[in-house]
């Protein structure tokens, strides 16, 4: 694949390298001249010099053949703009933008750069995934497919334990899809029933998640989800 | 625009700059009618201060034209502003956007129109430089 990375910064440099191990032919654009020079000695003419921005740049640049860009300077709008022209202007079929401040992404959205990926969203997830504050994790977005994958935790406030998953009332449009106790991972059925400390994950189209934690209350909720009742 | 009676919004990153706008002016400009909201172009609630929601037309002439290329399209997408305007000084994207739909205004564009015009004007009348190979 033909690969243009823009933005030579910790990321851009090296996304380049791994994308260069695994063979793709990459070029990486960069606008700083000192970050430049700094990465040319290693990329050699794998790295190219200028603004991404200017249309001249992404053609020396050979946009046309290019497979995909990825965008990831620390500027959200430059990104944007980066990936849009790539793909409404020379066709690009793939495009993946960094978003710098997670209050940007509607923006990206609005103009159709998808996916774009959030350093802030990651480790916001990986945070909930360590530490469930909210006692309820997305693990997937599926945004085309109109759904989503959480993850909760039991605790022993939670109504559901004790209780078989059949005889639970699951909102309409959800589904328990696997229970982790103990390390181990199944598929529930029917007769499972819930216990303390099991984590619990449920596909669910997007909306359900208020009355799903209503109904799991899982914990780190702190019980606020029964309180506010 | 004010001038005329229209109303007009004000949107900048630098409180200071309100200063400029009563440059020249008799009165104050909330006196005159006029609005200034401090704040980001990409921020909503920015925007929304800033009464975007009613606005009938929309001008996007920060220094920067990836924030004006941005914040015109949010403007006319999201808010659907019957009117929108964006500064590009790259005289290429200005075009490309223009052909995409976006009004814009290339003022690097206009320059190198009058500079033009200016030259070919002023060429006969300060006379052709001296050339010895035309001359010869």
């Amino acid at each position: 694949m033909y690969i243009i990375v823009v933005g030579a910064g910790k990321v851009g440099w090296n996304l380049a390298r791994e994308l260069l191990e695994k063979e793709h032919e990459v070029t990486v654009i960069e606008n700083n001249r000192r970050r430049y020079l700094t990465v040319e000695q290693e990329l050699e003419h794998n790295v190219s010099y200028g603004d991404a921005s200017e249309l001249w740049v992404l053609e020396r640049a050979g946009i046309e053949r290019a497979d995909m860009v990825i965008a990831v300077t620390g500027d959200d709008e430059d990104n944007m703009l980066i990936c849009q022209v790539a793909r409404e202007k020379y066709s690009v079929e793939r495009v993946i933008a960094r978003v710098n401040n997670p209050r940007n992404k509607p923006h990206f959205d609005l103009l159709g750069i998808k996916p774009s990926v959030s350093a802030t969203d990651l480790i916001l997830r990986l945070l909930e995934h360590e530490v469930p504050e909210y006692g309820l994790v997305h693990l997937l977005d599926l945004q085309e497919e109109q759904l989503e994958i959480i993850e909760m935790l039991l605790g022993k406030d939670s109504g559901v334990t004790g209780r078989r998953v059949g005889d639970l009332e699951m909102p309409e449009g959800s589904l328990l899809i696997s229970v982790l106790r103990n390390g181990k991972g199944f598929v529930p059925v029917a007769d499972t029933v819930l216990e303390v400390g099991d984590e619990v994950l449920a596909v669910l189209d997007p909306g359900h998640e208020e009355q799903l934690k209503n109904m799991f209350a899982p914990s780190g909720d702190n019980g606020s989800g029964d309180r506010s009742e | 625009m004010l001038r005329e009676g229209h109303e007009v919004s004000c949107l900048d990153e630098d409180p200071e700059s309100h200063a400029r706008l009563e440059v020249g002016l008799d009165k104050g400009w909330e006196d005159l009618g006029g609005q200034f909201t401090v704040g980001a172009g990409l921020e909503t609630d920015a925007l929304l201060a800033a009464g975007i929601e009613h606005a009938d037309a929309f001008i996007a002439s920060t220094d920067g034209d990836n924030t004006n290329i941005v914040i015109a399209q949010i403007a006319q997408r999201r808010y659907n502003v019957p009117t929108v305007i964006a500064r590009i000084l790259d005289p290429l994207r200005a075009e490309w956007y223009e052909r995409q739909g976006l009004h814009t205004v290339c003022p690097t564009r206009v320059a190198i129109d009058m500079l033009e015009s200016a030259v070919r004007e002023g060429a006969p009348r300060g006379g052709a430089p001296d050339d010895p190979a035309e001359a010869a």
